[in-house]
């Protein structure tokens, strides 16, 4: 047993906190927002132009002028802002974006992500990737523990390209959640049915 | 004088030359220069460079430049929507220059702005700052990237004044405006153009001392991931 994608989102949104201005990226993320506890006061940004992310239209109301940084149709909030990307980014270079929940790869235990290239195979870019785990003031990974061919993402070192270079906080996988502290990973708390011992044996990376 | 021209092939008049470097604005569909873009198609203008955060679709956008094969090098931040710029790319006929996006959005405001560089902490320890200058700064390492400034820059806005002052809708609005900024020439499409004073000084998103030459025209604004709710 571990979790699935709804359980790893609902998990993700546990790391959200009161007031804070937080970027969720393609995938698994996008579903931590289904998960926002009740009365917690947190704007989304999408960082192609936007603070205030809403929900995805119903039909009919979709718009071509309003979309998410995965192109998808979104709506707007009454606290909606808009604004170009060099203001988008300087939020997030400059610190002001609390939090960052991301896909991923590969996670390295010294806290390496790489998400955005697989040489020869997959060249499609970096997207805002690079920019948000530069900038961002907490970097959580969402991500399967394995890859479909039952590899574990969780490792010594990346062996692709980097996004980033010591820049993951946490990593939340079907398995588990580990910290990345001195040294290694540490085991915050297995998934439902997921003991400690198949947890570490999933994982390449050191654990501390 | 006059911005305002007739069409997006009369505004591109003795602009356009062989190897120019153009900024556009835009994310995925939304927002992008579509009239502009058919109208260089048209013209025929090759070996062109794009600054573009993307490269369209396979038949829209900087898309159907890629299937008249005008386009030489993209310096972009994903380009994983285009079949045919995969094709190209990995066939070695075209250049492909990944930039971070938020790096991409910084040289285009910066160039525009009379800042020929800058450092930033993004893509450090990471394949985009190989051979890129390093610099510490209180204890934290940062590179050095370039300001871009563009021969043209061609971008779409909601509503522009004849004096080129422009107003951009939701998120149509990303790139344009630091695409616009780093053009020696920018030219903007709009969906309307208003009478003068009507969109109000302090609503202005964009002024017009960076608009050269304004057209107005039908926009098909295409969806890319039509993406809905059940109610």
């Amino acid at each position: 047993m571990a979790w699935d994608r709804n359980q790893m989102a609902a998990r993700a949104a546990l790391e959200l906190q009161d007031g804070w201005y937080v970027n969720l990226g393609i995938g698994i993320p996008t579903l931590v927002s289904n998960y926002i506890p009740e009365g917690m006061d947190v704007t989304l940004q999408s960082e192609n132009g936007m603070l205030g992310m809403g929900a995805f239209p119903i039909e009919g109301e979709e718009d071509a002028d309003l979309i998410n940084a995965g192109k998808q149709t979104i709506t707007e909030l009454d606290r909606t802002s808009y604004f170009d990307s060099s203001t988008s980014f300087g939020m997030i270079r400059g610190g002001k974006i609390a939090m960052a929940i991301l896909g991923a790869m590969e996670v390295a235990e010294n806290g390496d992500l790489a998400n955005w290239m697989i040489p020869g195979k997959l060249v499609k870019g970096m997207g805002g990737a690079m920019d948000l785990v530069a900038g961002v003031g907490r970097v959580v990974v969402v991500m399967d523990h394995a890859s479909k061919h039952g590899d574990s993402k969780v490792l010594k070192e990346c062996t692709l390209p980097l996004t980033g270079k010591a820049v993951v906080d946490r990593i939340i996988t079907n398995l588990g959640v580990l910290d990345v502290v001195e040294g290694g990973l540490k085991i915050v708390e297995c998934a439902e049915g997921v003991t400690e011992e198949e947890l570490r044996a999933a994982t390449l990376a050191t654990i501390v | 004088m006059k911005k305002v021209y007739g069409s997006a092939a009369e505004a591109l008049e003795g602009v356009l030359h062989d190897g120019m470097l153009i900024a556009a604005g835009g994310f995925g569909l939304c927002g992008i220069p579509e009239l502009l873009l058919n109208a260089i198609r048209d013209a025929g203008t090759k070996d062109l460079t794009f600054a573009s955060n993307n490269a369209g679709v396979d038949d829209f956008g900087i898309g159907i430049l890629l299937q008249t094969k005008q386009v030489k090098k993209m310096i972009s931040s994903y380009v994983g929507e285009n079949k045919e710029f995969m094709r190209q790319y990995l066939g070695g006929e075209l250049e492909l220059e990944f930039n971070p996006q938020g790096t991409l959005a910084e040289r285009m405001r910066a160039g525009g702005a009379g800042i020929p560089g800058f450092y930033t902490k993004t893509g450090v320890g990471t394949v985009i700052a190989e051979g890129k200058e390093h610099k510490d700064f209180d204890g934290e390492t940062y590179i050095l990237e370039r300001g871009i400034v563009a021969d043209l820059a061609i971008v779409k806005a909601w509503k522009a004044d004849d004096t080129g002052n422009l107003v951009f809708r939701k998120t149509a609005r990303n790139f344009n405006p630091p695409a616009a900024m780093c053009g020696k020439i920018c030219i903007a499409e709009v969906e309307e153009i208003v009478p003068r004073g009507s969109l109000g000084g302090d609503a202005i998103h964009l002024p017009g001392i960076y608009v050269h030459r304004i057209i107005q025209g039908d926009h098909e604004k295409r969806i890319e991931q039509r993406t809905v709710r059940t109610a």
